[in-house]
């Protein structure tokens, strides 16, 4: 039988984390992934250790989704090149599906990430999707809280053609669609309302010459002037991670629509939103639509999570234990620090 | 060739050669030497690793692999060595060089001018195919588009300036070895022979009278398999589509350079480390695929040896696959008749058969945007794969049979690999010491200005786009090392890494209790250690042998696994990197070229130094018995060569390694 010691100790790694040391994140990452009991109260107090600073008001967290093979990964290692030449450092959250058959995963897209030379601030963790949570694995938002606290930049790349896409939307500060040239299936999905509409457009592969350009033209017309100043204006943009070309101008859109949300103050509220919205779903997994009337409704519940200054595990945990002893309303608040 | 007749009326036989190199170029010279007084009459020269990936031998990619799997060739002087004694005017001389082929084909044309040959007379072959690399050899190393330019600059080059040499040998024999069909085979190699054939044409290179020369002057390396009836059908439908391809898409009027004109290596993918005297039989068969047809015959043949599986064959294994060859061509009557095979309805139809099928691929090619894209999208890859994991699996559920592996596996102890040699040719681990000495000592007597000179001429000539190869004869003369070469081009044209097409879909197997036993084990475990169990296939080192890596990588994902695994040619600082951010239950390791030791080695001090080697590792590959007894003193959990042909096995033994590493009790078998 295994002992605790094959557990890692929650507050030393908590302060490794913090202190950006790889082998902690590595191990942070292993410990949010374990699903046993022990390994569950461990993960939770070591997201309860973390800045709060680090979680919710700084640090940039990325999504980038798209067809497959529209060139997600190429373009992510475009960007780790040149946010590394910033002086960024940079963790990467790839999420590929899972088997319905086997429930194994091929995990390909550090294949296109790799650079010649190795660099210890840049870190990939790959991630089975696993069937759950629509596409998008349950453990990205903990993982991403991790990520976060020991690196600048994060990135979670996932693959989504239509509806999936609004899963990353929901856990990152800025969503970036990639486009493939010559597949009518993104504007399809924009003009239908299908598709949750990204921060960003990117058409990928613009060395493709004529398809990426008119890809671009038919993306563009689908766009929406914003609706007032303070608001944010979608933009789409042509690029080449094969030839670096339009790299910058990508990373630039991104850049400034991080200094968007910080303007509008909206970095801290969107995140409280995003783990809001990560707790509720995952009680509606554990105990359906039933489960969440009985603790008064979604609309009810996000109000109080994006309230609370606990761990998405706390709170997670709180609810289920309040349902559990039935429907009380038991105002018991905040476990012991 | 084939055609003429002899006093005896007999045709004459084709060109004989054994695959060849080792050690270094000294060593080599005197290997070529002694196989050609044995009646050898060609030569096929076999490169390291190093040398065919562009890297010099101190580099420190290039640990372990210099002058194992081929001789290093590291700059001009090694060249003249090589061919020392051997007049390079009447010498034919075919060398399986592709990235590098450009450099290598300018080190043997100075080598030839030193030895007072005008280039005009030479003879032989670059393969100079790109286009299988990256989808089954693996020694690629620029993107696609500036790899395609070097190649027609060197068949530009040739035709104008070498008329006898073959420029490019378009391969399909590399698909075969990496599970392609015979449909697969026609299909990607004419596809291929467009891509290239087009590029020259649209390259402005070659007066527009001189093209059918070109079309000529291409020709192919083809693989010969065990269903030998099969095979000379495909060699049969090779030699229609090509008459009729040359014809109709380049106007090519004379019929003498329409003919199909190949070469072949037979099957290797299928001898057996098992009862390896079997191989034997195989060969000779394979032999017949290619050589029963007189329409169709190859125009030069090397044989594997016996001990193919067990690793490196030594002079007498080569003797003994050279003997097969003249056996067949001198003691019987083959080649005393027109073609046998002509007029029979059932050779026809079958040859219908692969016509039809291969034009169909051809036009799903097409459909694709021609060969490049259909290699960077990934398609043609995931073919190859799809076909090779259904071999695999045919193998598994004994569907396809194979002697010794999944039939009739009883048997007494071989003689042949009793020996105190284990009945393999072992390169001596000084090699790579002395080769790096003589590089070093080399660089230090030329001409540094010429050199520096030489080098800014050829980045000139890659980036104006001026045909590549005036630049690289001089770097030869100059004294510049195969490293400084790829170096230059590797700044101006970028890297590459190819698609791995294992992103193909699970196959079911249900009902199948082995595998839904499986998958319950993996599923079980995962869960008693918290999180679904995970592995990295990693491949360390300059090996581009991807066959099992891929195999053992989607058969673990088919059983519940995720994997992660990011293709070949890696180094193991980079494998550790990966297996520490990715939290991986479990590595395996896989290394065919012969440099086991040194990497793994030096992937478990990583692992250690990164405080992860509580880890379990594994090794598959070409590992003999004793440097499986070495891995497993280093710490390696466990070792699979291709006797381990139960796949099924494989995978219960990873969910038990990680069992027995966590504490866990192992499921039975
Ligand atoms: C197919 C093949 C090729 C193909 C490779 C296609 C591809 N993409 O993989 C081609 C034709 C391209 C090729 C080329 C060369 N080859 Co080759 N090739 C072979 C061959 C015939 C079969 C290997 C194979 O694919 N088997 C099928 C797979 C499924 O089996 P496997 O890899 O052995 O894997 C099994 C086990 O070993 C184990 N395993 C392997 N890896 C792993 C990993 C893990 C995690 C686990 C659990 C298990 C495991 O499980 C698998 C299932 O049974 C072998 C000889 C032989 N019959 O074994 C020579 C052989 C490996 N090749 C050899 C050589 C020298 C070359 C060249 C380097 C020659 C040259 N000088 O240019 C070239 C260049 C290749 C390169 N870039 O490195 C030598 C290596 C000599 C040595 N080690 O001492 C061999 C042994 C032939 C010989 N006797 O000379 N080759
Ligand atoms: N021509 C061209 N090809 C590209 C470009 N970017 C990526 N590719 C190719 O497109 C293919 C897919 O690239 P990836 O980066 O793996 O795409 P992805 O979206 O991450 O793919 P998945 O993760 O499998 O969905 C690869 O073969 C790349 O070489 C580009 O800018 N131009
Ligand atoms: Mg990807």
């Amino acid at each position: 039988m295994l002992t605790s010691s094959t557990f890692p100790d929650p507050d030393a790694l908590a302060l490794a984390v913090i202190d950006r040391q790889r082998p902690a994140v590595a191990k942070a990452l292993n410990l949010l992934d374990d699903q046993r009991p022990e390994a569950r109260r461990r993960a939770t107090r070591l997201l309860r250790l973390l800045p709060q600073q680090k979680l919710y008001a700084s640090g940039h967290l990325i999504g980038l989704t798209g067809p497959p093979g529209a060139g997600k990964s190429s373009i992510t290692a475009a960007l780790i090149t040149l946010w590394r030449e910033r002086g960024l450092r940079v963790a990467v959250l790839a999420v590929d599906p899972s088997s319905p058959i086997s429930g194994g995963a091929l995990l390909g897209d550090r294949l296109r990430m790799l650079s010649g030379q190795i660099d210890n601030e840049v870190f990939i963790r790959s991630l089975a999707c696993r069937g759950e949570f629509g596409g998008l694995s349950a453990e990205v938002w903990p993982m991403s809280l991790v990520m976060l606290t020991a690196f600048d930049v994060v990135l979670v790349e996932t693959v989504g053609v239509g509806q999936k896409e609004i899963d990353v939307s929901k856990l990152t500060d800025t969503t970036v669609f990639v486009a493939q040239p010559a597949s009518g299936d993104s504007i399809q999905f924009l003009k239908a309302g299908i598709m949750e509409v990204p921060h960003l457009l990117v058409v990928n592969k613009a060395d493709l010459g004529l398809a990426a350009r008119k890809t671009l033209a038919e993306l563009r017309a689908t766009l929406k002037p914003a609706v007032d100043e303070s608001s944010w204006q979608v933009t789409a943009l042509a690029a080449s991670a094969a030839r670096g070309t339009g790299i910058t101008e990508l990373a630039d859109g991104i850049e400034a629509h991080r200094r968007w949300l910080l303007n509008q103050n909206q970095l801290n509220a969107r995140r409280r939103q995003f783990q809001a919205e990560w707790v509720l779903k995952r009680l509606d997994d554990e105990f359906g639509r039933f489960g969440i009337n009985a603790l008064g409704g979604a609309d009810a519940i996000k109000r109080e999570l994006e309230r609370s200054e606990s761990s998405p595990f706390e709170q997670f945990e709180l609810l289920c234990q309040r349902f559990l002893e039935g429907w009380g309303g038991k105002r018991k608040r905040q476990t012991q620090p | 060739m084939t055609s003429e007749k002899t006093e005896s009326k007999k045709d004459l036989p084709w060109l004989m050669r054994t695959y060849s190199g080792h050690s270094s170029a000294k060593a080599s010279n005197e290997l070529y030497r002694t196989n050609l007084a044995k009646g050898q009459t060609g030569l096929s020269v076999a490169f390291d690793l190093p040398t065919q990936t562009g890297y010099d031998a101190d580099h420190p990619l290039a640990r372990g692999e210099v002058g194992k799997v081929g001789v290093p060739i590291g700059h001009i002087a090694d060249m003249e060595t090589l061919f020392d004694q051997i007049p390079l005017g009447k010498m034919n001389t075919s060398m399986t060089i592709n990235a590098t082929a450009a450099w290598l084909l300018s080190l043997y044309i100075a080598a030839a001018e030193r030895q007072g040959v005008n280039q005009s007379q030479l003879q032989g072959t670059t393969q100079n195919d790109i286009i299988k690399e990256y989808l089954s050899r693996g020694t690629y190393i620029f993107p696609p588009e500036p790899s395609l330019r070097l190649t027609t600059d060197v068949i530009s080059y040739t035709v104008n300036q070498i008329p006898k040499w073959n420029p490019t040998n378009i391969c399909s024999y590399h698909l075969q070895e990496a599970g392609a069909t015979p449909v697969q085979e026609l299909a990607y190699a004419l596809s291929t022979a467009i891509t290239v054939l087009d590029a020259i044409r649209d390259s402005g290179q070659i007066a527009a009278d001189a093209f059918s020369q070109v079309v000529g002057r291409t020709s192919f390396f083809v693989n010969a398999g065990i269903r030998f009836v099969e095979e000379c059908c495909k060699m049969r439908a090779f030699t229609d589509l090509w008459e009729q391809l040359t014809r109709e898409r380049y106007g090519v009027e004379d019929p003498r350079l329409r003919r199909f004109r190949y070469g072949v290596q037979v099957n290797s993918l299928g001898l057996t480390e098992s009862q390896p005297e079997n191989n034997v039989q195989r060969i000779v068969l394979e032999m017949l695929g290619v050589t029963l047809s007189k329409r169709a015959r190859a125009r030069a043949i090397q044989l594997p040896a016996w001990n193919e599986a067990l690793g490196l064959p030594r002079p007498w294994d080569q003797q003994w696959a050279l003997r097969m060859q003249q056996v067949l061509a001198i003691e019987t009557d083959l080649l005393e008749y027109g073609d046998i095979l002509d007029g029979s309805p059932i050779i026809d139809a079958k040859v219908r058969d692969l016509i039809g099928g291969a034009e169909a691929e051809m036009r799903r090619v097409q459909e694709e945007g021609g060969m490049v894209q259909a290699i960077e999208t990934g398609y043609v890859k995931r073919q190859l794969v799809t076909s090779h994991t259904a071999r695999m699996r045919a193998i598994e559920t004994g569907a396809l049979k194979i002697i010794g592996i999944n039939s009739f596996t009883e048997t007494a102890e071989s003689p042949l690999t009793s020996g105190t040699d284990s009945g393999i040719m072992k390169i001596d681990p000084a090699a790579e010491r002395e080769q790096i000495a003589r590089l070093q000592a080399f660089r230090a007597a030329r001409s540094q200005v010429e050199v520096k000179t030489a080098l800014k001429n050829l980045k000139e000539a890659a980036v104006s786009g001026e045909n590549i190869m005036p630049a690289s004869i001089r770097c030869a003369h100059a004294g510049v090392t195969t490293g400084e070469w790829s170096g230059v081009l590797r700044d101006i044209f970028g890297e590459y890494r190819a698609p791995t097409g294992i992103d193909i879909s699970t196959l079911n197997m249900a009902g199948s209790n082995t595998v839904d036993r499986l998958r319950e084990h993996t599923r079980k475990t995962g869960e008693e250690l918290g999180r679904p169990l995970k592995i990295l296939v990693g491949k360390p080192g300059l090996d581009g042998h991807s066959n099992g890596a891929e195999q053992i990588a989607v058969k673990a994902r088919d059983v519940g696994f995720e994997v992660v695994y990011e293709g070949i040619r890696l180094t193991p600082e980079q494998i550790v990197k990966a297996a520490e951010e990715e939290g991986v239950h479990l590595i395996g390791l896989s290394v065919l070229s012969g440099s086991h030791l040194e990497l793994v080695e030096d992937a478990m001090g990583r692992l250690e130094g990164v405080g992860l080697a509580q880890i379990p590792v594994i090794v598959g590959g070409i590992v003999p018995p004793e440097d499986e007894a070495n891995l497993k003193s280093l710490g390696v959990a466990a070792v699979y060569t291709p006797k381990d042909g139960d796949m099924n096995l494989i995978m219960l033994d990873l969910v038990n390694i990680i069992r027995a590493s966590n504490g866990l009790e192992r499921y039975e078998a």
